[in-house]
């Protein structure tokens, strides 16, 4: 029997914020639910994190960011992977981030924002649901 | 009956009460792991010796406060932490708060300003302005704390790598200002140890970055006395997610490795041990809170006496600032917010802090309101004179509970900090990454303590309910960037670049050297050389630090 390839996701902290206990959290908390994770560590640039993503073909690419600078630095990582031809990698973000700006970045095609508080088995399901949907 | 000690009532009164109504939860714990007994007498604390164990407030081994009165002398400073967008911005903030009965400033900075980028640069892009004031060159400081007579406030930075730099424009401003330097109150946090475990503003390696705090230390200790050379900061680790004790810990550990290496750089302890303070964290367990800082006084007592042989006793005080604790503060139901911080403030006060920033209840979602920041500064300011907690010094001394858990604390945090000893002292464990892993594995435990409800938190995963949005959040202006952006190209312009490139040319000469940076730094900034620049040439000297990543 094949065994089934594991999800595998990225966890990057983009920009100069140094504030990573949500990122390491959630990155170990995916791992214990059987993902394969990858985190970049802190101080990240876009095209940093595009080039991880492709180089460790991610599934899934998790976004975190504590600063306010996420209308600036999360656009130049979705160009990237586009232009990578990662149309497929599903793109997800958390961190401190005003309810406003929520619709913007969901246009701009990342699926979906966690905010603080949100149970880390949700995001293990929305990320297991929307992988094997892609599938 | 009566019982004729603890245990005797443990197994008849207390154990004929279990066995018909079973406590909530099997065992009840602090953050630190401490078990917590239902009742504490005077069985729980193990030195009846009183002086010796405790002693009198503004005495050694200062267990129960630094001063004599406290608070009944006078109060602590309120300090609220605040600074976004450009420094016109920020000034109209300070001014307000000043106005509003603080007593004292506080500066965020962005983060290009903290990991010495200047505006300009590419990697600041989308991040001026935003989690604090954009400062490029000493222009950005004069609009900053312009009408603020800087002989009439005390003001304490949130600056590390760049601490030298930024220190060294508030001194020129002061000249400007017609005040003398030795006049100066305040701080720098200038902590960089904390930087590479938890916080993340570092540019330079360890052992370079120590060198520029020693010479802070021996320059202020000449130049400008009443300065507090250096923060050292529980607070970023415990945001990070360490326990009570670990935070006592890692912040002492740090200190050590402070004084160690200024001692090592050929200074005498008490020239520069006074002017050291510290910045703790307040978390939601209140016995646990107020113990803490008890125990960290009484144990940097010990460590200044004893291991260092300080003589002057200003040398064994740990003076501190506390911040309530922004990791607990939730999204939702945002207004329990201002609950949770008062009576984390409370902690802090019963603690002995001798200055307080209390959170802001929409910090979850975004640098504080003026609304939102006010409630909070009220907030300080009922506890100050509304509820008699600042009439007596230390009330919770000799509290059963309270003398058990500073005991209990203490004691774990010496373990603690006799492994990062035998590992080499705070830098070689930080290097191995012993500090990260612990902090990760604490952090991971709450995590899941609050997954599987063992942790509550009120509106988060108990009485959850829905809640209105709050309105009127700050948002910074994206027009900051393009301000800031041409305050700086104008500058550049207009300035005496042959006296910056001299200026800067010389620091590269005296980093290279053992000399003191300190002068050279007031040189450059007195020429409008810019934050970016300066780094540059340190960078160059010194070389860059990556990410101690322990995952």
């Amino acid at each position: 029997m094949a065994e089934e390839r594991k999800i595998r996701v990225l966890v990057a902290k983009p920009g100069l914020d140094g504030h990573d206990r949500g990122a390491k959290v959630i990155a170990r908390a995916l791992r214990d639910a059987g993902m394969e994770v990858i985190y970049t560590g802190i101080r990240q640039t876009p095209e940093m994190v595009v080039k991880s993503a492709v180089q460790e073909d991610v599934d899934v690419v998790g976004l975190s960011i504590l600063s306010g600078a996420h209308l600036e630095l999360f656009p130049p990582i979705i160009d990237g992977l586009r232009e990578k031809g990662m149309t497929e990698v599903l793109v997800v973000a958390g961190g401190i981030i005003p309810d406003e700006d929520i619709p913007i970045l969901q246009q701009m095609g990342i699926k979906a924002i966690f905010g603080p508080g949100t149970p880390i088995d949700k995001i293990a399901e929305f990320i297991n649901n929307e992988v094997a949907a892609k599938n | 009956m009566t019982s004729k000690n603890k245990q005797e009532w443990q197994e008849t009164t207390l154990a004929a009460t279990l066995k018909r109504f079973p406590e909530r939860q099997e065992r009840f714990e602090t953050s630190s792991g401490i078990d917590v007994s239902p009742v504490y007498t005077p069985e729980d604390i193990p030195d009846s010796d009183y002086s010796a164990a405790l002693g009198y407030p503004g005495e050694y081994p200062f267990t129960r406060g630094i001063q004599p009165t406290m608070y009944r002398g006078r109060l602590w400073t309120m300090r609220q932490y605040a600074g976004f967008g450009t420094a016109e911005e920020s000034n109209r903030r300070y001014r307000y708060l000043l106005e509003q009965g603080q007593t004292g400033l506080s500066i965020a900075f962005d983060l290009p300003t903290q990991i010495g980028y200047d505006s300009d640069h590419p990697l600041a892009q989308g991040e001026i302005g935003k989690v604090g004031v954009a400062i490029d060159t000493l222009e950005d400081i004069e609009i900053l704390f312009k009408d603020i007579p800087l002989d009439k406030v005390s003001t304490s930075m949130t600056i590390n790598s760049t601490a030298a730099i930024l220190l060294s424009m508030y001194i020129a401003l002061a000249k400007k200002q017609g005040v003398d330097p030795a006049k100066l109150d305040g701080t720098i946090q200038n902590d960089m140890l904390k930087e590479y475990i938890a916080r993340g503003t570092y540019i330079f390696p360890p052992r370079p970055s120590m060198r520029l705090t020693t010479d802070i230390f021996a320059y202020c200790s000449q130049n400008v006395p009443r300065w507090n050379t250096i923060s050292i900061s529980g607070y970023h680790v415990r945001e990070a997610g360490c326990t009570a004790a670990q935070e006592i810990a890692f912040t002492l550990a740090d200190g050590i490795a402070y004084v160690q290496a200024a001692i090592d750089a050929g200074l005498d302890v008490d020239a520069f041990a006074g002017r050291l303070s510290f910045f703790f964290d307040s978390h939601n367990n209140l016995f646990e809170e107020i113990a803490k800082f008890r125990a960290a006084r009484h144990l940097w007592a010990k460590i200044m006496r004893q291991r260092f042989e300080a003589k002057d006793p200003r040398s064994w005080m740990l003076r501190f600032h506390t911040q309530t604790a922004g990791c607990t503060l939730t999204a939702q139901q945002p207004h329990n917010n201002i609950v949770r911080v008062a009576i984390q403030a409370l902690a802090a006060i019963l603690g002995g802090t001798q200055s307080l920033h209390t959170n802001s209840f929409d910090e979850a979602y975004a640098t504080p309101s003026q609304d939102a920041v006010t409630v909070a500064l009220r907030t300080q300011q009922l506890l100050a004179y509304e509820n008699g907690i600042g009439d007596v010094v230390d009330a919770f001394g000799g509290s059963y509970l309270i003398e058990s858990l500073t005991d209990a604390l203490e004691r774990q945090a010496t373990e603690y900090i006799d492994k990062i000893d035998k590992l080499g002292g705070a830098v070689a464990a930080i290097e191995q990454g012993f500090q990260q892993k612990e902090i990760q594995e604490s952090s991971y435990r709450q995590q899941k303590n609050i997954e599987e409800n063992k942790s509550i938190i009120v509106g988060v995963n108990k009485f959850v309910s829905p809640f209105p949005n709050i309105s009127g959040l700050l948002r910074v202006n994206p027009e900051v960037e393009r301000k800031q952006k041409e305050r700086l190209a104008q500058i550049k312009k207009n300035r005496d670049n042959d006296k910056v490139n001299k200026a800067l040319k010389n620091l590269d000469e005296v980093a290279r050297s053992q000399d003191n940076t300190m002068p050279t730094f007031l040189d450059c900034v007195e020429a409008y050389a810019s934050i970016g620049e300066i780094c540059d040439v340190l960078r160059k000297v010194f070389g860059t630090q990556k990410e101690y990543l322990v995952f």
